[in-house]
Parts: structure tokens; C-alpha cells; sequence
């Protein structure tokens, strides 16, 4: 059975501020959902409360994954059930190691299926990583760094997909990976992103600004999002719309002015 | 039950059949101890320690038959079994085990408990103990040691003599009345890596007391590592004198790490008395319940073109505290130095406390000194970021805690001993009653 992700009505607030409005989307495993909408409009808040970060609190609305009520479980829950964030802004996590912590989110996944379960093998772990490496041209060297630690840009948008093929999920939202890649990792993310589509019917929501990426991964749908919610909602002529107007026109069409979006 | 008294000296010393030199060191040090007022909250060093509950003479020293015999079925047995070339297992300051290889042997390391070094090694010993590094006049605690050590290691490494394997001690304490001394000499271009390690039984009751003192000595072009390992119980009142001395061109890499006692207050100094000269200060400590470690420790740069670099490291829960005090020295003289103290502290829990004062007291201009200090709680962000993986909150937290002890971690050069104390760091991290 294919997972999907409904979306209802959703609305998020940080610090007491209402940011989602009214959210609504649906995403099947196997869709490319592109999600685009000027700085400040909630997409990032739409990624963290779907991926249960305290500090975004669901206040109405709904969110179905696979069946299960999503805003019911634990951010670690989440991930264990296929749903992955890949952040905008990766955390650093000093003194703890690419492979050390990667390790520990594969045996916590086997873990949870399995209290009695020792674990993934030290060997059969090393090969696994440096497959994944090889395939998304991570330096080697990656596994014995800091996570994210001293990082470039690139370099830590890089290390999230490394750790999406690691951990295998059945939806993930992409918040602009695309920013900070130099052309050849933008090809090599988007060839590992579709591949991954192909291997496990990975479903994807991109967070972009750039038609760019969606060149590489050709999405069935774009949506753009004002003020908290998604006003307009097409195909992949929608992202070709924007990348030559620019967002003034939805802006008018939602009775926004461009200085409150600012 | 004895007291500290002259005639408790003069007992121990005829006990362990000593020579007249050292009954009348230790004599010496008993008057410094004796004209040595209680230091009490109202001296500078002392402020944030009280000693009020201590009862000093109620603990007395350890003479003989208080002594215990084998190793008492309570002691940590991996403390024990440490792969080196030198290893040495001494309970209540008396040597129970002892191994060294005939590599290190033929190389003219010695290695040996203190006692047999002042039968054995005499000279040496007159030479270096308590007269270069730790002295009586050090404070109340240094001249209480030198007046009742007992127990502790000897360890000389001739000249250009690079000891093949390392050395290892353990140090247990099972009758609570504890005064090792720890005399570590490197000659000119010696090499050797070192280590004490220090427990006693979680279970104990009672108020116990370590009075140590460690003198590290580093000869020119010489390089030791020392690491020394602390697990007591948290009965335990640690009151500790420790310092090194480095030549021209040496090296001490001093490693530190603070899992047990109840009380602790320790003066930890590095001297770095000619050019060329490198140290480097790294501690680890961790406390919870009432725990509470007070780290005095100074930089020293005696001569020009001198390196240091500290970092301690802490974390708190409960109603643990740490005190970190952290002092850079430059004589005038003291041309292109290089002096770095960081202390980074994570409080686990607001019922936790961390102080942190660094110091500089620089007299030399052509400087580049730096210190920093920090005191935080885990962080949310990188909380979630690992829970957004799949990884446990509980998990999560330790794999932070562990990450914040790493580059500490990585530099005790024993594998064995990595382990366990990550095993101890998990332990202690335990379940959180908040975040
Ligand atoms: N942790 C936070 N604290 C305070 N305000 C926040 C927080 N997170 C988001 N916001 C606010 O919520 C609004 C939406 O922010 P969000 O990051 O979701 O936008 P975005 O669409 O991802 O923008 P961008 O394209 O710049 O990444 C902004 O006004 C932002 O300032
Ligand atoms: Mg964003």
C-alpha cells in the first residue's frame, strides 16, 4: 500500500503568532509536489509542524499520514514512519560524528520494529554508507566528520540527502535543497532525488524559489503559497508562470500587498 | 583512631621503615600544616567551597593495619584490567598487583609504587618529591599530604628513553583515608604516556578523604601524557594539589576526567618554565546529585615562545555545581607566548550551577592570549534535529551529551577506557526530569 499525506485545514503558530492559515494538500507516494511563495510565507512553518518541531504548535485543522493521525506522534515517530525534512537550514551538531548518527537513526528505526533487535552490524553499516557516499558524491571523509560542523552550504544540503537515501522514506519534503548547490550538486542531488523516486516511490514536496531545480525533478504539481496558505495550485506551468512574472500577479489575484508579504 | 598529629607522622613513617630524610620532610610538612589555618569561605580560593562539614580528624591518616590487604570484591574490576606494558593496582596506598614488561624494563623505565621508590630510589626521590612541583607551602592540603602521603606511583623515564607501551595504576580506596602521590620525571627526551586511575565503592558510607598530589615533571625535549581518571564515591572529599613542569621544547598533555566524589577542590598548575615549551589541560567533568568540583587551575608562562591550551568541559544535573577558575600567568619576559583557556559547561537541569571565571594576569605585551567561557542547556534546535531522524528523545539527548564530551574524549589514549567512561557518560545521563 502507498502512503499519503493529507493535509486539512492546517493551521501552525510559533511563539503565538498564526502563521498557517488554512493549509491544504494531499501527497501520494510517487508524486512531486512543488511548493513555492515569497520569503515569509509560511513554507518552512508548513515543513517544521508537519515534521513536529515543538516550537511549531498545530492549533486547527489535521494532518493524516498513512493512515495515522500525524499530529498525534513524536517528531522521531514521524521519522520512523517514513516522513523526512530535509531542512533549509541544517542544525550542526558538534563532537557527534555523520557516521555515529547515522548509525543510531538506522538501529532506532530497526529498534522500534523490533525491541530484541541488536542493531545493524558495524561492517554491513560501513558498506552501506560508503554506497550511499559513492552515490551522491559525498566525500568519504564526510563519515568521521562533526555533523554539519564547519559545513559548507552545499556541503550540509548535501549531507540531508545522503542521510534521506540512508533512511529510505516514504515522503520527504525537500526545504530548498536547491539553494547553496553548485550546478554539479544540483544535478547530482536531483539524479539521486529521482532515483529514489523510482527505487521506493518516493513522494516529494519541494520547497523551491528556482524553476531550476525543477528542471532536474519534474514535478506534477506546483502550488504557491501567500500568507499561510496555498492560493493557486496547477502543473508544472505554474513554476514556468512565476519564474516569468514573479509573484505580483497572485499577489493582486489574493488581494495581498507586496508589503505585507515582506 | 588516630589524629593528624606529629606523633601520627612519626608512626606511619616508622611503620613503612622509612629513612630519616623522609620522616623529616614529612616533619616539615606537619608544621607547615600545623601554623596552616582551616581555609574557610572567607579566603579568595576557597569562596565557593566550604569545608564546614568536614571532619577532618574524624577521617585521620592512614596508618598502618587500616590498611586493607586485597582488593575488596566491590572494586571496579575494568578499572583493573587495562592492556599496558606497566600496570599496577595499589588498594588504600598499598601495592596489591604489579606487572612490567621486560621491554619496558630493559629500556630503564621504572615504574613503582612511592614506598619502594624512597627505599629503592633514594636519590631521585630526594631530588623530585615535593621540592619542584607540589610543596607544602602550596596551602593547608598540600602541607597535610606531605606530612601523611601514603601509596602512589613513581615513574622516571631516563634520557631519550621513549617507553614503549604505556603505564597504567589504579588506585582504590577502600578505607577512605587516601593520600597518593603521583612523581612522574621525564629526562631530557624522554617519552612516555601515563595514567592514574582513582575509585573507591559507590556504596560506601561514611566520610571519605582523598589528599593527593601529582608532581609531572618534563624534561627538555621531553613529551608525557598523563591522564588521570576519577570515579569515587560520591562520599568522597577530594582536596588536591596537582602540577607540571615543562622544559624547553617538552610536552605534557594533561588529560583529566571528573565522574565521582561527593566534594572536590583541586589547584591543577601547569609551569611552563622555558622556551619552547607546549601544555595542554584537557577536563572532563560530570556531576549530578549534590556533587559539587571546584577546579582552580593556572597557566604559567615563565619563559617566552610558550604554548598553552585548556579546555574543560562539564555538564550538571540535580543539584550538581562546578566551579571553574581558570588563571593565564605571563611574566615579563614572557615573549610570544600563546595562552588559550576555554571552559564549556552544559547544565542539564536548571536546579544545576556552573561558575566560570577565567583570568589573565599577563605582564609581557608581545601576547596572544584568549579565554572563553560558556554556560548553556542542551539545545532545542539540535534536539529536534536528531528526534526528526527517528532518534528517541532520551537517545537524542545522550548522543548531545556524549557529542559535547568527544574532543575531550579522543584524546585519553586508551581504548578500553573511552568505552567505559562513554558507558558512565550514558549512565549518568540517565532519564531527565525536564529538558
Ligand atoms: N521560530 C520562529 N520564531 C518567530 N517567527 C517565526 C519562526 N519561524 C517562522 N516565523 C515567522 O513565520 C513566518 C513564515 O516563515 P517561514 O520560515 O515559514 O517562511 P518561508 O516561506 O519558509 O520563507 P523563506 O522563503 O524565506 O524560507 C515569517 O514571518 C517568520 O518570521
Ligand atoms: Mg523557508
Amino acid at each position: 500500500m502507498t502512503a499519503a499525506l493529507e493535509i486539512k485545514n492546517l493551521h501552525s503558530a510559533v511563539e503565538d503568532q498564526q502563521i498557517l492559515k488554512g493549509v491544504n494538500l494531499t501527497v501520494r507516494q510517487g508524486e512531486v509536489h512543488a511548493l513555492m511563495g515569497p520569503n515569509g510565507s509560511g513554507k518552512s512553518t508548513l515543513a517544521y509542524t508537519l515534521a513536529g518541531h515543538p516550537f511549531y504548535e498545530p492549533t486547527a485543522g489535521e494532518v493524516v499520514y498513512d493512515g495515522q493521525d500525524l499530529l498525534e506522534m513524536d517528531a522521531d515517530e514521524r521519522s520512523r514512519a517514513g516522513l523526512f525534512l530535509a531542512f533549509q537550514y541544517p542544525v550542526a551538531i558538534p563532537g557527534v560524528t555523520v557516521a555515529n548518527f547515522l548509525r543510531q537513526s538506522i538501529n532506532s528505526r530497526r529498534k522500534a520494529e523490533n525491541p530484541d533487535d541488536k542493531g545493524i552490524s558495524i561492517p554491513a553499516f560501513r558498506r552501506l554508507l560508503k554506497q550511499k557516499m559513492t552515490e551522491f558524491n559525498v566525500d568519504h571523509k564526510f563519515a568521521g566528520r562533526y555533523l554539519n560542523d564547519g559545513f559548507s552550504g552545499g556541503e550540509k544540503k548535501r549531507a540531508e540527502i545522503l542521510q534521506m537515501a540512508v533512511l529510505e522514506p516514504k515522503i520527504a519534503i525537500m526545504d530548498e535543497t536547491d539553494s547553496g548547490l553548485d550546478i554539479d550538486a544540483l544535478k547530482v542531488v536531483s539524479d539521486g532525488a529521482n532515483r529514489l523516486k523510482s527505487e521506493l516511490n518516493l513522494g516529494m514536496v519541494l520547497i523551491t524559489h528556482y524553476q531550476r531545480l525543477l528542471d532536474y525533478i519534474k514535478p506534477d504539481y506546483v502550488h504557491i503559497m501567500l500568507e499561510g496558505r496555498i492560493v493557486e495550485s496547477g502543473g508544472p506551468e505554474l513554476a514556468l508562470e512565476l519564474e516569468k512574472h514573479g509573484y505580483g500577479w497572485v499577489m493582486e489575484k489574493h488581494g495581498v500587498s507586496a508589503a505585507a508579504e515582506a | 583512631m588516630s589524629e593528624f598529629t606529629q606523633d601520627a607522622v612519626k608512626a606511619l613513617s616508622a611503620y613503612l621503615n622509612e629513612p630519616e630524610w623522609m620522616l623529616e620532610r614529612r616533619l616539615a610538612s606537619f608544621a607547615v600544616y600545623d601554623q596552616t589555618p582551616m581555609p574557610t569561605i572567607k579566603d579568595e580560593a576557597w569562596r565557593r567551597t566550604s569545608l564546614r562539614r568536614l571532619k577532618l580528624d574524624k577521617i585521620g591518616p592512614s596508618l598502618n593495619g587500616d590498611a586493607a590487604t586485597e582488593l575488596p570484591a566491590d572494586a571496579n574490576a575494568q578499572m583493573l584490567d587495562i592492556a599496558a606494558g606497566g600496570s599496577m593496582v595499589q588498594v588504600d596506598g598499598v601495592r596489591l598487583s604489579y606487572e612490567l614488561s621486560e621491554e619496558l624494563k630493559a629500556q630503564g623505565v621504572i615504574f613503582c609504587d612511592m614506598h619502594t621508590a624512597v627505599q629503592e630510589h633514594g636519590e631521585l626521590v630526594q631530588k623530585y618529591f615535593m621540592s619542584q612541583c607540589v610543596t607544602a607551602e602550596d596551602g593547608k592540603f598540600a602541607a597535610l599530604h606531605g606530612a601523611f602521603w601514603r601509596g602512589g606511583t613513581f615513574v622516571y623515564i631516563p634520557e631519550g628513553v621513549k617507553a614503549a607501551t604505556p603505564l597504567h595504576n589504579a588506585l582504590w580506596s577502600a578505607n577512605g583515608k587516601t593520600f597518593t602521590h603521583t612523581l612522574v620525571v621525564l629526562e631530557k627526551g624522554a617519552e612516555a604516556v601515563f595514567s592514574d586511575e582513582f575509585g573507591s565503592a559507590k556504596t560506601a558510607k561514611g566520610q571519605f578523604l582523598h589528599n593527593g598530589a601529582v608532581e609531572l615533571i618534563v624534561g627538555d625535549d621531553a613529551h608525557l601524557t598523563y591522564v588521570s581518571l576519577q570515579e569515587f564515591g560520591d562520599n568522597m572529599w577530594q582536596l588536591t594539589h596537582e602540577r607540571g613542569r615543562v622544559g624547553r621544547d617538552g610536552k605534557l598533555d594533561w588529560i583529566m576526567s571528573i565522574m565521582g566524589t561527593g566534594l572536590m577542590k583541586a589547584f591543577q598548575t601547569l609551569e611552563l618554565d622555558e622556551e619552547g615549551g607546549w601544555g595542554r589541560m584537557s577536563g572532563l567533568f560530570f556531576g549530578d546529585k549534590r556533587q559539587h568540583f571546584d577546579l582552580d587551575t593556572q597557566q604559567n608562562h615563565n619563559a617566552g615562545n610558550t604554548v598553552s591550551d585548556l579546555l574543560y568541559k562539564g555538564a550538571m544535573k540535580h543539584q550538581a555545581r562546578s566551579v571553574w577558575q581558570g588563571m593565564i600567568k605571563a611574566l615579563p619576559d614572557a615573549q610570544k607566548i600563546d595562552g588559550f583557556q576555554a571552559n564549556r559547561n552544559l547544565l542539564l537541569e536548571s536546579s544545576a550551577r556552573a561558575d566560570s571565571i577565567p583570568g589573565l594576569e599577563i605582564e609581557a605585551d608581545d601576547v596572544s592570549c584568549t579565554h572563553a567561557s560558556t554556560i548553556g542547556k542542551v539545545d532545542d534546535e539540535e534536539l529536534f534535529y536528531l528526534m526528526s531522524r527517528g532518534i528517541p528523545r532520551e537517545l537524542a539527548l545522550r548522543i548531545i551529551v556524549q557529542g559535547f564530551f568527544d574532543p575531550i574524549m579522543q584524546r585519553i589514549p586508551f581504548e578500553g577506557v573511552r568505552q567505559r567512561m562513554a558507558e558512565q557518560i550514558i549512565d549518568k545521563v540517565g532519564s531527565l526530569d525536564e529538558s
